[in-house]
């Protein structure tokens, strides 16, 4: 058993583990949540969703996976080649980085970062730039059209993420994944998110996790804010001149997105792999806990899909820079002042 | 905008939105309303005009037309063609060939109205294919008659057979 346990913690092994681990995980739970969000589209529609392809549709990603697979990967005339392979690439590595620093448990991460939110954050803004990649390279009016969309929201909405991030900073006063969610044991009301107001450190806590469950909609391009992708004006924005895995790789990238935008809300907010009773914890539970919170905001992701209709790039806009960044900015302020208060006292 | 009509704004705006959440997950919880279509079909409506079809006479299982030709003659399109013999030991004519040409029906219902003796109805069939023109130019209406006389007949019950006491007056009788 110890010598299992010093296999495993040997860097080689470690670096094999994670990287199995995490490709693996990446890749069924992109092709399962494409499901799942089928699913969930249908029942919110009154219908079944895919249930053709094996019980109650289970196999349908396989056969999705297969079609794709069996698409012949075509490079258009015209596209800057060396930048349209590159996009793929860009957009799908960042998200599996992130999941690096990702604490599933108390000991279930695979690297420790002191500075592991820094690292997410910095990471998670290259996915614009894959994104301009592929628009700019595709040679194709929506695709480029799509591409700026992309960045001016993407940055627009990138500043009241960080303030709402620097709030929350200020009160674990470390970056390191685990450590705040080590911070948030006990009971539910010891979580970040309700832990501000009855500690008075910043009793608008459940406005930043609003205003960061927002920003991480509008970060992964998700509906509402989907104008990267937006399908009825810019046919697929700019993944139009993508075909077979290419595109199956941003869509992939876009699910991955997501698990790395709510397992970083579920740290930060929810306390992560901590019980949300007391009890019920441990290296078993733990990841269960961490499991259960993470799908419970990818579903409230797809219902938010599914229930209101894309924004006008204006509105989009309007909301970062006109309500989202003034709230998020007060609430820093705010939580500054408190916590300098409370330190005088 | 004052600042109280942009905070009724912003209340009022993400209250709306957890509004329009509350109706998605009511329905999400919700049974299903499709009609899974290959596994399970609507029933038509009554009034559903398919192309015609002889009725049966449910004692024979044959059809009630006697060929009189009325419904050739209503046909405003000439779209029907009617042949009758006199079958042996019958009083009335039967109908030996009926064709419909459906490429010019309009379904009108005239052939169905000018029937003096309910012999002509409205089938239900909505998805009728097929690769032959023939199918449709020439439909054989008898000939799916008797296809359908045969399930009819097939699927009613056999006669009770004979009580062992009857045969006896019989045999009395010659």
């Amino acid at each position: 058993m110890n010598s299992l346990l010093s296999l495993l913690s040997l860097e080689p092994v470690r670096l094999l583990l994670y990287l199995v681990g995490i490709c693996a995980f990446v890749g069924f739970n992109a092709a399962y949540l494409v499901l799942a969000e089928r699913k969930i589209a249908g029942r919110m529609q009154r219908r079944p969703g895919p249930n053709e392809a094996g019980l109650g549709g289970w196999m349908q990603p396989f056969a999705d996976v297969g079609k794709l697979f069996a698409k012949q990967i075509m490079i258009p005339p015209g596209v800057d080649v060396l930048l349209y392979c590159l996009a793929p690439l860009m957009v799908m590595a960042p998200p599996l980085i992130c999941l690096v620093a990702v604490p599933f448990g108390d000991t279930l991460v695979a690297r420790d970062l002191n500075l592991g939110l820094l690292l997410v954050f910095s990471l998670g803004s290259v996915n614009v730039m894959a994104l301009l990649f592929a628009g700019w390279a595709s040679r194709n009016k929506y695709s480029i059209i799509s591409a700026a969309r992309v960045v001016s929201q993407n940055v627009a909405y990138e500043i009241p993420m960080l303030l709402v991030v620097l709030t929350i900073l200020m009160t674990t006063g470390t970056m390191n994944l685990n450590e705040i969610v080590r911070q948030q044991a006990g009971w539910f009301w010891h979580w970040n998110v309700f832990r501000g107001v009855w500690t008075l450190a910043n009793p608008l806590m459940p406005v930043t996790f609003v205003i960061f469950f927002i920003c991480m909609l509008a970060e992964t391009n998700r509906a509402p804010f989907d104008m990267a992708e937006a399908e009825s004006e810019l046919v697929a924005g700019a993944f139009t001149e993508y075909g077979g895995m290419g595109f199956g790789v941003f869509f992939m990238a876009e699910y991955t997105n997501i698990v790395v935008g709510c397992s970083l809300a579920a740290v930060l907010f929810l306390g992560g792999w901590q019980s949300p009773i007391g009890v019920l914890s441990g290296p078993v539970w733990g990841p269960l806990w961490f499991l259960a919170k993470l799908y419970a905001l990818i579903f409230t992701v797809m219902w938010v899909r599914w229930t209101f209709p894309r924004t006008q790039f204006y509105g989009l806009l309007n909301l970062s820079w006109k309500i989202l960044i003034p709230i998020s900015l007060f609430t820093l302020l705010l939580s500054g002042a408190l916590l300098t208060l409370t330190h005088l006292r | 905008m004052s600042i109280k009509t942009a905070a009724q704004d912003v209340f009022g705006g993400f209250y709306s939105l957890l509004v329009g959440m509350r109706v998605t997950l009511t329905q999400f919880f919700k049974p299903i309303i499709t009609v899974q279509y290959p596994h399970a079909t609507l029933q038509l409506p009554a009034r559903f005009r398919g192309h015609i079809e002889l009725i049966l006479d449910p004692e024979t299982g044959l059809p009630r037309c006697t060929a009189c030709k009325l419904c050739e003659r209503a046909c405003p399109s000439q779209s029907i063609v009617v042949e009758g013999a006199k079958r042996e030991g019958a009083k009335t004519k039967s109908v030996t060939d009926y064709r419909l040409n459906f490429t010019t029906c309009s379904l009108c219902g005239s052939c169905v109205e000018a029937c003096n003796f309910d012999a002509l109805q409205f089938s239900k069939a909505y998805n009728v294919v097929s690769y032959d023109r023939n199918q449709f130019a020439k439909m054989d209406l008898v000939a799916q008659a008797a296809e359908k006389g045969r399930q009819m007949m097939a699927a009613r019950p056999a006669p009770a057979a004979p009580t062992p006491a009857e045969p006896a007056p019989k045999a009395a009788q010659p």
